[in-house]
């Protein structure tokens, strides 16, 4: 996403010089052709779009592909940090959680710059998507062998309060 | 839900593993939240100490058995011992102007104490061929070669020993003449010591007895045929007087130079009128005597040709100090007549007894009931005539010293005989607090922040450090009379065995008020003493306009059949609300009931001797709340003598509206030969249990018996039921039993071969801890039994749990037989123990610790992990992280954690453990001769900033961290302004 921005993102303004709309009523200065656009070779045209589109979808592969490496670093992180439970490990354990729903969330954003009537774009956000969902079932495995996901029976009753008993039984010796 | 609660529990785990497992003070913290009283208890004996130009003392034995050493100016205690339960002081006097003497235990403990410090100089034992009484005679100015004796008859033997060391010089055994000696005579100046006494209560024998080798020099004896009632009383050097068997005759008995005279006189003709339960009071002035009657007292003076002339003629309630002795042989001699809320205080001269030396009129707090002992000593006045303090002892057997008409001080040793202990909430602050004391307590908060920060940061000066912890000791937070949000802040409702109730502020254990009670009051036709004290009423929602009150249940009488006497008292002001006794029922057992009426008032069942039950409050709503729930009320009773277990339930027909017959469920019979009961336990009736699984290794669970209807009991074959030593490991074996009270069924038995009592325990949640002897391994043992609910163990299904398809919440019921399994575990203790108790939270969720009172009066706080039975000698990787410790032979002890520290609860007798509030926080107080109270967190105080935690370090960061965000931005806006125009 990175250089998606890179494209776009960064400019403020622009001058556009194709636009001549305000400028009919002044003339030409000499030597301009005003034709000579519109006679482009309709086929030099096609090869640069083509390029363009060859371009983007390469570029849409590569962002797609970019949570691959995330993950691999998460795992080593997560390895490092050990199954115990303390703040590194549950730190690490959070982000790993975060980062692919944050990721998810905007998906769209991410392959905007791609967008192009010529690129397909589903399989490489299909791609992106199932990367991250992977990233955050590492998360959920991490918390899982943390001991922190609610699967054990113990977790369910360790809160139960006590049942309600329905004798009432008091005495004891004679008091002195 | 489950997880966040898994998540804070291991966070709080971790916390606490790393604040170290010591649960120690420093030295600066003692005296924040913990205070100790020292008491010294009723007391019987008083000899003053003020001969000397130094410090003037008096020195008293109590009924408490301890002897002490008290500064006559205030009162205050220089030293002090606390004898054993057993060792009864009889006598205490002072030697050699030095060492104070004491004879305890029936007279065969004979000790010395240095006065100045109360070191023991010697002891002496005393032996005796039977029993008698004990006396003790101290000459002041009589030397035996250099050696001052002390002369003592006890076990029927009269001993002479030497003040200086404690040697035997001589003893003579009067049990051969089966003589019992009343009195011991030491007439000034002569070697002689005269024993009088009375063989089979019908012969008068004189023996006079040479002090330096115990020779009998002469023996007069005469015969009287009516016998004899109480003691004789010496009148002067050769008379005496004693009333005759029938307590209507007075018998003078004259002896003249061997030859003994009797005269009799009927006591109607001194005193006209009516002249029952006559009695010769104790008092000994030369040439008068004292004899009490259910009406009055009269003095009744001895002529010397052997007349009796009565002289005066006072109240019954008056009370008379002994004779004092002034100079030249004048004595004096105080009485003490009882007013509405004063008394009246006169000394008068023996031989002038017709007008009063001195006469005050002393204020008297009305609270304190009758005067019941008094001493008098004297000072010598600069303008060289006698002036006179008298020590008196009051009903609620406090301690008071009078001089020139003015109390100088007292002490209320009531405290150190408490019976009962039961709590109450502090009223809710009231809204509205004026603007300037607002301000006021900031600007001190402040200030006291500050000074704090100052010490913190070592810039304090000596005084300011002083000044800090003079503001940690006297916060004023907490000795204040309203309720705190973590409820430290109580009153401790002690009843007391002269039948006093105290309110005590926990902040810093002052007396908050002090009641008498009247329906307690011991009277000459009956002695009543209190058995117990419950809540009687706590408002909640309902009836919070009310003050909580509590119920006092005592007994007018010896027996167990006596009339029960009971009161009601406002929890706020002391004040006897309701006195419902002497009801017509006796009381045996006081049972609180789980309900309450609308006005928040507890049902309480009283058990009487005949097994019928009267329900408390009489209200027709108590009665249709009790009629709806009487099929579900049980109880029990444990006879120990007759070693049999009895269950009992309510009958349908009942003879009163509250008042219901019992019938009998189920019984369990002892086998009389082989086991007696030694002691029974059950669980605390307010104790809260937060779940009833326990998480093991694994993330397994196991289902804790939970039951408030279990009774631990503990059997020793009758051969070991004595002290240790008494019986052989083959023939002593001890038997403890977990038992249902609801349907006698026994859900364990576990036999302990070669061990015996005395066996203490503590009953809480599903398990039970007890302390016994191994005659075995010769050292003490504790043990732990864990009970678990085996008809819940299938419940491990997550899914069914999910989605609530569980029996767990289902109300159990004791009919259903539930299977249970036990585990339990034996470990070494090195102390012997006076008490055990558990501490107590108000949600249960905290860990619990063991609250054991050693043999030197101090309370040890032991983690109950100590005592799992669980433990193993590996413990496996997951046992550990779950906290479970390998298994030892001993449980440690660790000196830090003692919670009484430095102190000592002299005569420990209970420890009493209240939940505050703040769910990791417990208060705990010990009582015995002294009073005790702290505050325990057995996790640590994991949901509260401690005590000395500096806010105003907090503050100031804080505010550095705002200003230093400020100027950063400040800073960087102006870099980013210096870019732009770059």
């Amino acid at each position: 996403m990175e250089k998606g921005k890179g494209v776009l993102g960064s400019r403020k303004w622009a001058v556009e010089f194709t636009d001549n709309s305000s400028t009919r009523d002044i003339l030409d200065p000499p030597g301009f052709t005003r034709a000579s656009p519109d006679q482009d070779d309709s086929s030099l045209t096609r090869q640069k779009k083509d390029a363009e589109a060859n371009w983007k979808s390469q570029k849409a592969w590569e962002v797609a592909q970019a949570p691959f490496k995330n993950l691999m670093m998460m795992g080593f992180m997560m390895w490092m940090a050990g199954n115990t439970v303390h703040l590194f490990s549950i730190g690490i354990t959070f982000s790993a959680l975060w980062q692919p729903l944050s990721a998810l969330q905007g998906v769209g954003k991410v392959f905007e710059p791609y967008k192009d009537n010529k690129v397909d774009l589903l399989a490489p956000k299909l791609l992106y998507i199932a990367l991250n969902l992977g990233g955050m079932l590492l998360g959920v495995w991490k918390l899982n062998s943390l001991g922190l996901l609610p699967t054990h029976a113990s977790d369910w009753v360790s809160s139960l309060s006590p049942a309600h008993e329905v004798e009432f039984s008091g005495g004891g010796a004679a008091l002195y | 839900m489950a997880m966040a609660i898994k998540l804070s529990l291991i966070l709080l785990l971790c916390l606490s593993s790393l604040l170290a497992p010591s649960f120690s003070l420093f030295e600066d913290q003692v005296g924040l939240m913990d205070w100790h009283q020292r008491y010294i208890g009723k007391v019987k004996h008083a000899v003053f100490h003020t001969q000397k130009a130094g410090r003037k003392r008096v020195l008293v034995s109590t009924e408490e058995n301890v002897i002490a050493s008290l500064d006559l100016r205030r009162g205050e205690i220089f030293w002090r011992h606390v004898l054993g339960p057993n060792d009864v002081v009889d006598k205490i006097d002072i030697a050699l102007g030095k060492y104070v003497i004491t004879l305890s235990s029936e007279g065969s403990i004979l000790r010395a104490w240095n006065l100045p410090d109360g070191q023991m100089v010697w002891e002496s034992f005393l032996s005796g061929s039977k029993y008698s009484k004990a006396l003790l005679t101290v000459p002041s100015n009589l030397k035996v070669d250099l050696d001052s004796p002390i002369f003592v008859y006890s076990g029927g033997c009269l001993h002479a020993i030497s003040s200086i060391d404690g040697e035997y010089l001589w003893k003579k055994d009067f049990a051969i003449e089966s003589v019992d000696v009343h009195q011991l005579i030491l007439s000034g100046g002569s070697d002689v010591v005269h024993a009088v006494g009375v063989t089979d209560s019908s012969q008068f024998d004189t023996y006079e007895i040479d002090v330096k080798n115990g020779g009998l020099l002469k023996h007069t004896s005469a015969s009287f045929p009516g016998g004899v009632y109480g003691e004789i009383l010496p009148v002067s050097g050769d008379r005496f007087v004693v009333l005759d068997a029938s307590r209507s005759v007075v018998l003078l008995i004259t002896v003249n130079n061997g030859a003994t005279h009797l005269q009799q006189t009927h006591v109607s003709d001194l005193i006209h009128g009516s002249s029952e339960n006559t009695v010769i009071l104790p008092s000994k002035l030369s040439g008068i005597f004292s004899l009490r009657t259910d009406s009055c007292i009269v003095f009744v003076k001895v002529t010397d040709e052997g007349k009796l002339n009565v002289m005066e003629k006072v109240d019954k309630t008056v009370v008379v100090s002994d004779a004092l002795a002034l100079s030249e042989g004048e004595q004096a001699f105080a009485l003490v007549q009882q007013g509405d809320s004063k008394i009246e205080l006169s000394v008068r001269l023996v031989h002038d007894m017709s007008s009063n030396h001195l006469k005050e009129t002393v204020k008297m707090d009305h609270e304190r009931g009758f005067v019941h002992k008094i001493f008098i000593n004297n000072y010598v006045r600069t303008d060289r005539s006698h002036g006179f303090r008298a020590l008196i002892v009051m009903e609620d057997h406090s301690l008071l010293l009078l001089q020139q008409g003015e109390i100088v001080w007292t002490r209320d040793d009531g405290l150190a005989s408490v019976i009962d202990v039961t709590t109450s909430e502090l009223p809710v602050e009231k809204i509205g607090v004026s603007v300037a004391k607002v301000e006021h307590s900031l600007f001190e908060w402040l200030k006291g922040h500050m000074l704090k920060l100052k010490g913190t940061l070592m810039l304090a000066t000596p005084d300011e450090v002083a000044a800090i912890q003079q503001i940690r000791l006297q916060s004023s937070q907490k000795n204040k009379m309203t309720r705190d949000h973590n409820g430290f802040r109580k009153l401790l409702i002690l009843l007391t065995r002269a039948g006093k109730l105290y309110a005590l502020h926990t902040g810093n254990g002052r007396v908050v008020w002090s009641t008498l009670l009247q329906s307690l009051r011991t009277t000459s036709q009956q002695q009543c003493a209190g058995l117990k004290l419950r809540q009687w009423q706590v408002p909640h929602h309902h009836a919070l306009d009310n003050n909580p009150s509590v119920l006092v249940v005592g007994r007018c009488g010896l027996s167990l059949t006596s009339p029960s006497a009971l009161s009601i008292v406002d929890a706020y002001t002391g004040k006897e609300l309701q006195n419902l006794g002497p009801a017509e029922h006796s009381t045996v057992q006081v049972i609180t009931l789980p309900f309450r009426d609308s006005t928040e008032q507890q049902l309480h069942l009283l058990i009487d001797a005949d097994k019928r039950a009267h329900l408390y409050p009489t209200t027709p709503e108590a009665a249709s709340i009790f009629q709806r729930e009487s099929e579900n009320v049980y109880w029990y009773s444990v006879e120990s003598e007759a070693g049999i277990l009895r269950g009992y339930g309510v009958k349908k027909t009942h003879s009163s509206e509250y008042s219901f017959e019992a019938r009998n469920l189920w019984s369990i019979v002892f086998p009389a030969e082989s086991e007696k009961i030694i002691a029974t336990v059950t669980r605390k009736p307010n104790e809260v249990v937060h779940t009833q699984a326990k998480v093991i290794a694994d993330e397994d669970v196991m289902y804790k018996y939970i039951s408030k209807n279990m009774v631990f009991v503990a059997t020793v074959s009758p051969k070991a039921s004595g002290p240790i030593g008494s019986a052989t490991p083959d023939e002593s074996v001890l038997v403890v039993y977990l038992i249902d009270t609801v349907t006698g069924r026994i859900l364990h038995r576990m036999t302990h071969l070669g061990s015996q009592g005395p066996v203490h325990a503590v009953l809480s949640e599903n398990w039970v801890v007890y302390h016994y002897f191994n005659l075995r391994a010769h050292r003490y043992e504790m043990s732990v039994i864990e009970i678990y609910d085996q008809s819940r163990a299938e419940n491990k299904d997550v899914l069914k749990l999910i989605v609530g398809k569980h029996n767990l919440t289902t109300p159990v019921s004791s009919y259903s037989r539930p299977e249970v399994t036990t585990k339990s575990q034996s470990y070494f203790f090195t102390h012997s123990v006076k008490a055990i108790s558990v501490s107590s939270t108000a949600k249960g969720i905290t860990s619990k610790h063991l609250l054991i009172g050693t043999i030197g009066d101090q309370v040890l706080a032991l983690d109950k992990r100590f005592v799992d039975p669980r433990r193993s000698l590996n413990p496996t990787q997951a046992e550990k992280e779950e906290g479970l410790l390998p298994l030892t032979d001993a449980l440690p002890i660790i000196p830090q954690s003692y919670v009484t520290h430095a102190f000592k609860v002299e005569g420990l007798r209970g420890i009493e453990t209240i939940p505050a509030k703040l769910e990791s926080t417990s208060l705990v107080f010990a009582y015995g001769v002294d009073l005790f109270y702290t505050r325990i967190a057995p996790s640590k105080t994991y949901d509260s900033l401690t005590e000395d935690f500096n806010y105003a370090l907090l503050l100031l960061t804080i505010v550095a961290l705002v200003i230093a965000i400020f100027v950063t931005w400040v800073l960087s806006e102006r870099k980013d302004l210096q870019d732009k125009w770059r």
